[in-house]
């Protein structure tokens, strides 16, 4: 008998507008381990890669993973799979606070969301039983005022996922919000679940999560939980700053995007630095369930210009986005603008790239002011927080901006002013700096993406062990095994954060004492190896061919103007090939018959 | 003096770990439905409140108990149920006013925190900010009293 997963599995059609629970597939899941590899698996299996995203063949499946709900290293995150509607590749978005948890109380592994329900509605789950509600008075609304509305009409314990205005209107980066404030944020996955008509899902578990081997996997969980607390990284730098205890880290080193990736030092970092944050806005740092390190900042933002609010974030990626790639350095306003990406339910990395890139086309005289209907240039907070404003609600140039940056600029045919890969604006790094972290933008299934093999880890801060950054020598087989292993962790339900602290021994450990698979780490980086290959095959099929495995022209070939990096550009040609071969592909880049009879997917 | 789980909430981050733990321990499983702390998270308010049976000196429930079942131990104070005599009738569910004893059905007994009887508990070893500690003195009650004294410490200066 196998712990860990409950054992079922929730369809849901909305087309008919009919449930029903069937058993899990164990011999799927003892290859893609659960969270992102099994939904993936079920996607894969399920869904033609040709699929419109907007279509009602389209299905959108949420995953925690195996430890989801048990302690010990931050088990509380789950996965959003679905074709997105931004990059056409499988997208597997993540979560935490407490939505995910509480789907494996109420006995659920996966849920499955086929088909477009005929008007907006929202599902209520309390263990077996399963409801689609009317929608009707919460459409409009936004994510706190969806969750107060179905605490009252519902359960007061319920946790709740739900879109915002920009998932309704289908803007092609809408998150999908949790716990108010948590975003399974990246590739339009809110987009897609607009397109269902779907508003919410609430959940209200009282069951349990059991594990195979209790006494072992409180040991397992104890070492994890040692490791997280003896760690500089998840015991004082995330706890203290957040993630934004990197904007004067990054760019000290010179890789901090500017003005839409125009410079990498940011002269006025510091003034929207972590540490800043810490002494302005922050009133208290915040936990995901079962987490030890806590580093969602609580913030309250008190400025004349906007109404006094409570809030969650900037995070680091969000004062790149909307701040450092804007050229902006009011982090009142920044925050202001996280506020506003948080209500309309949309991820601020594709938002705020998406808005630095119309403000240099603005300055470069491409996109006249009569388009916009103001001017934008870069630094212009107050123009910043109205673009938002127009994306969340899809009103005015916010309709164009709606549609990402590589639309955007494709539209004025000037594409390569969109800092994209597969159409998804990159995060908070400069790949001509980091060399891996190049390679991982590439190649990342789910398009530009830092958090699909987080090569900043080793190259920038030491994690596991101190890489040149500037050099590709080995980043080939680093960023493939930092991809497999980080497959691994999004499919057992932890938070990636953790392994800044703890390793593949710790992960292996705690997922057989739970599940009583007897695997090896060597088994589950081959399930983390199978992961990735198996969201290959899909995009290959969907269309997105190796030739997609590039960076934008700035990045190839305008070296970097200043700071330690100055003169370097990313060294894909060397970098790509390396790859290839480690992941044993041809030199096509597509995976070979070999490799896939080894990693049992064909 | 008796050792007791002391709490200190603003060292709280929201992690329901403590839940975590405690099920796991006496339950078996990982549910927060079946926990003896609790551990309650308001997001507006970005607080985090936790609570658990502060072991009463005359416990309501020990007091409405009609078989007997729960039993105040003299030397260490904890208030804990005797599984073999509880009959689950609830009444000590209606009594405390606290509620922080509860009926679990999968073992048909009234439940309630003991401190982890001879264990040191399981919660606070698990809690990773030190806002849960098993100490005989009230350490945050101290850290409250000495920040009263403090501000009027403040208030003397140049008087």
């Amino acid at each position: 008998m196998l712990n860990g997963w409950i054992g079922n599995v929730l369809r849901i059609n909305l087309t008919k507008m009919t449930y029903a629970f069937e058993p899990l597939n164990y011999e799927w899941a003892k290859l893609y381990l659960g969270g992102r590899g099994l939904a993936s698996k079920y996607f894969y299996e399920e869904v033609d890669p040709k699929v419109d995203p907007f279509s009602q063949d389209n299905k959108l499946i949420l995953s925690p993973g195996p430890l989801t709900g048990t302690y010990g290293a931050a088990n509380g995150r789950y996965m959003m799979i679905t074709k997105s509607p931004l990059t056409g590749t499988i997208a597997s978005s993540n979560s935490g606070g407490y939505f995910p948890a509480e789907l494996k109380y109420a006995g659920i592994d996966l849920m499955i969301i086929e088909g477009k329900a005929p008007h907006p509605v929202y599902i209520t789950i309390y263990n077996n039983q399963v409801a689609i509600k009317d929608a009707s008075k919460i459409w409009g609304k936004n994510s706190d005022e969806v969750e107060d509305y179905i605490h009252s009409v519902f359960h007061r314990d319920a946790k709740v996922a739900s879109i915002g205005k920009a998932g309704e209107k289908q803007v092609l980066f809408a998150a999908i919000m949790n716990d108010k404030h948590r975003a399974a944020g990246r590739s339009g996955v809110g987009a897609v679940m607009g397109s269902k008509n779907l508003k919410a899902i609430a959940v209200r578990g009282t069951l349990g999560v059991k594990v195979a081997d209790r006494l072992k996997f409180r040991e397992a969980a104890t070492d994890a939980f040692r490791a997280i607390k003896e760690s500089p990284v998840t015991n004082a730098g995330l706890p203290a700053y957040g993630t934004a205890v990197l904007v004067n880290v990054i760019n000290k080193n010179g890789l901090l995007p500017t003005r839409n990736f125009q410079d990498d030092v940011f002269e006025d970092a510091e003034k929207i630095s972590g540490e800043t944050l810490a002494k302005t806005l922050l009133v208290r740092n915040k936990a995901c369930m079962s987490c030890m390190i806590g580093c969602a900042r609580v913030t309250k933002l008190v400025d004349p210009r906007y109404k006094a609010q409570t809030g969650e974030g900037p995070e680091y990626e969000t004062i790149f986005a909307l701040g450092s790639d804007c050229g902006v350095s009011d982090l009142n306003a920044i925050t202001k603008a996280n506020y506003l990406c948080n209500e309309y339910g949309m991820d601020p990395i594709s938002a705020g790239a998406t808005v630095a890139c119309a403000m240099e086309m603005y300055e470069k005289g491409i996109i006249p002011q009569s388009d916009i209907g103001m001017p934008l240039k870069f630094g212009d907070a107050d123009a910043l927080v109205k673009m938002i404003e127009l994306i969340g609600k899809r009103e005015g140039f916010g309709d164009k901006l709606a549609l990402g940056s590589y639309r955007l600029a494709e539209s004025y045919s000037h594409p390569e002013f969109s800092m994209t890969v597969k159409k998804q604006e990159f995060p908070a790094y400069d790949g001509r700096v980091a060399q891996g972290m190049a390679l991982e933008y590439a190649t990342s299934n789910r398009g530009a993406c830092h958090v699909r093999g987080y090569m900043i880890s080793p190259e920038i801060m030491g994690v596991p062990e101190k890489l040149d950054p500037h050099s590709t020598e080995n980043k080939a087989f680093w960023t493939k095994a930092f991809q497999d292993v980080t497959a691994v962790v999004d499919s057992v339900g932890m938070c990636l954060f953790t392994t800044f602290a703890i390793n593949i021994n710790h992960i292996t450990n705690l997922f057989t004492s739970a599940t009583g698979l007897d695997y090896s780490v060597d088994d589950m980086m081959k399930a983390g190896e199978r992961i990735y290959n198996l969201e290959r095959l899909f995009n290959l099929k969907a269309g997105i061919d190796p030739s997609q495995d590039t960076l934008p022209k700035r990045l190839l070939e305008e070296p970097v103007k200043q700071g330690p990096a100055q003169g370097m550009v990313a060294k894909l040609s060397i970098l790509l090939p390396e790859y290839y071969k480690e992941r044993g592909w041809g030199s096509d880049g597509i995976p070979t018959q070999e490799k896939l009879k080894e990693l049992n997917i064909a | 003096m008796a050792k007791r789980i002391r709490i200190e909430p603003s060292k709280c981050i929201g992690c329901k770990t403590c839940e975590l733990a405690c099920s796991f321990k006496h339950q078996g499983m990982f549910a927060p439905s079946l926990t003896r702390i609790y551990n309650e998270v308001f997001l507006e308010e970005a607080s985090f409140i936790t609570v658990t049976c502060q072991q009463c000196d005359d416990p309501w429930c020990a007091r409405a108990c009609p078989s007997g079942a729960i039993v105040k131990h003299p030397d260490t104070g904890v208030v804990e149920v005797i599984e073999e005599k509880c009959v689950g009738c609830r009444t000590c569910v209606s009594a405390c006013p606290f509620g922080m004893i509860k009926y679990v059905e999968y073992k048909q007994k009234a439940d309630k925190c003991n401190l982890c009887g001879t264990d040191y508990p399981e919660c606070v070893a698990f809690c990773p900010t030190g806002c849960l500690t098993f100490e005989e003195e009230d350490a945050p009650l101290r850290n409250k009293i000495l920040n009263y004294v403090n501000a009027v410490k403040e208030g003397q200066v140049g008087v």
